[in-house]
């Protein structure tokens, strides 16, 4: 079995303190992996270093199967400066096939298409010149996803797409993902705060807390200690958020 | 309205401030949008310390000042990113500092520096030599611009996403600031250094009251600032104004009339 990417024996953290230790995991073309875990468990820091946005301080991540670093498709968390941004949906989703073109400084027409291809694909083709600071949370979203596909056709990274969302606009954004997993084999790693979303949608978990890691399939993952401690916790998080917190506790 | 044409000294003055409300404006939008409105006046208080320590020294202002200017904002935005002191307060201690020393070297030095004209500008201190540097600077300001136009967008609009796929988007951070550093000190002669950042935050904002697209900002944003100097310099000419003053005031009417213009459209479309 080939991995898209293989991660060994993992360290990584910020100036010589490790938030992440000894970590390893792997993901194959085709899964659906969330990361979950509390708040400092490291999450972000391991994403980032995925990413290439900070180097591991030890151990290696190896990128295989044809996928480079700088194709993952990555859907941040929105910054307090989008807010009010002058940009329309298209400026936005086109700006995703930058990271490829290196020097060349104008998008060509395949860009265009890709871009076009993209809004069509996330059903915001309605949306298109409309200005992006102007639409709810649930459509920006999406752009930001059309402009993560077009970045990459084999792994999207989401950090907390869901996070924000009314339940209704979250079981939306659900559906898009798994659709996306499902009918364009697009990969998927998911770093979220709703356990529930990420137990039903998910095919793979990898659970961090500070120096324990859990790593495995959704079912694996429903049997182990480690679940029932963090569904207890995560059932006391969604109350204080007022998101889904009647429903995390029936499925306790 | 064309008398202005008249005098040598004029024509040099529009040629420059043209030029350089027009980089200005380009630059404005993508540091407004990245809250770095206050990075073109942090430089151009370090441009008024290196201007009094040039004249002082009797050196070339400009030669003096285009170098020390850019290592500012090199140094600005080193801080800004880094994080240990907070990027508002680290232009506020630059600004204050290289002002606090280009007083003590005014105040020392033989009194043919004139104070005034280095906080708020002068269309006499236009040079034929500061005309040709002008130039070339806002040239190169223009064509890096349009050469780096989508990098820009994507590095402003997100740069973790941008870093992430792969654009460098701490050249273009540098590159920015390298602009900027350019167009200030070029501009600070003509509007002062009290006065040159409102050349890079005024039309940005004028625009984005009615613009939706990054494109429709910036276009318009060139547009209101060189439509804006030229009115500043109409109102000096037969006024009698200080420049860069009118300038700005010029600029203030446009913000005013735009936001009207916005809220006007926001109105009709509810």
């Amino acid at each position: 079995m080939s991995y898209l990417i293989e991660c060994k024996e993992l360290t990584a953290g910020y100036e010589g303190t490790p938030v992440v230790k000894d970590l390893s995991f792997t993901v194959s073309a085709g899964d659906y992996l969330c990361i979950v875990g509390e708040n400092g468990s490291g999450k972000s820091t391991l994403m980032k270093t995925l990413l290439g946005l900070r180097s591991a301080l030890s151990g290696e991540i190896i990128f295989a199967d044809g996928l480079k670093q700088k194709e993952i498709g990555y859907l941040p968390q929105q910054t307090a400066a989008q807010k009010d941004f002058p940009a329309t949906v298209r400026e936005v989703v086109l700006s995703g096939c930058l990271g490829r073109k290196g020097l060349s400084p104008f998008y060509s027409k395949a860009d265009k298409k890709l871009c076009d291809d993209n809004i069509e694909l996330l059903g915001i083709s309605s949306i298109a010149h409309r200005s992006y600071r102007n639409l709810s949370g649930g459509q920006q979203q999406r752009v930001l996803l059309a402009r993560a596909l077009c970045a990459t056709k084999k792994l999207l990274l989401l950090d907390e797409p869901v996070s924000g969302l009314d339940p209704m606009v979250t079981a939306e954004m659900y559906e898009i993902i798994s659709r996306l997993n499902r009918e364009n084999g697009v990969t998927i790693i998911m770093i979220s705060h709703d356990l529930q979303g990420a137990l039903r949608y998910g095919t793979k978990i990898l659970h961090m807390e500070s120096g324990a890691y859990f790593f495995g399939t959704t079912t694996e993952y429903r049997s182990t200690d480690i679940f029932h401690a963090m569904s207890t916790c995560d059932c006391r998080c969604n109350c204080d958020h007022h998101t889904g917190s009647k429903e995390a506790q029936d499925n306790v | 309205m064309f008398e202005i044409f008249q005098s040598d000294f004029l024509i040099r003055a529009l040629v420059v401030g043209l030029l350089v409300s027009l980089c200005a404006a380009l630059l404005g939008v993508s540091l407004v949008l990245k809250r770095f409105s206050m990075i073109g006046d942090g430089l151009s208080h370090v441009g008024f310390g290196a201007l009094a320590i040039a004249s002082a020294l009797n050196l070339a202002p400009l030669q003096v000042s285009i170098p020390i200017v850019i290592v500012a904002a090199f140094i600005l935005l080193r801080i800004s990113s880094n994080g240990k002191i907070k990027g508002d307060a680290a232009i506020a201690l630059l600004s204050s500092s290289a002002l606090a020393i280009g007083a003590i070297v005014v105040s020392q030095s033989s009194g043919t520096t004139d104070m005034n004209s280095y906080m708020f500008g002068s269309i006499l201190a236009i040079s034929n030599e500061d005309l040709v540097l002008s130039i070339v600077c806002s040239v190169i300001v223009i064509v890096m611009f349009v050469l780096f136009y989508n990098k820009i967008f994507a590095v402003t609009f997100d740069e973790s996403f941008s870093k992430a796929t792969g654009v460098k988007s701490g050249v273009y951070n540098t590159i920015i600031a390298l602009l900027t550093a350019l167009t200030v000190v070029v501009g600070m002669r003509i509007m002062g250094a009290l006065l040159i950042s409102s050349l890079i935050i005024f039309p940005a904002l004028t625009s984005m009251r009615v613009f939706k697209s990054f494109r429709g900002v910036t276009i318009c944003s060139a547009l209101v600032a060189c439509v804006s100097f030229i009115i500043g310099m109409e109102i000096t000419y037969h006024a009698d104004f200080p420049a860069g003053a009118s300038v700005v005031v010029a600029n203030l009417g446009m913000l005013i009339i735009f936001s009207l213009i916005g809220l006007i459209v926001r109105k009709r479309n509810q």
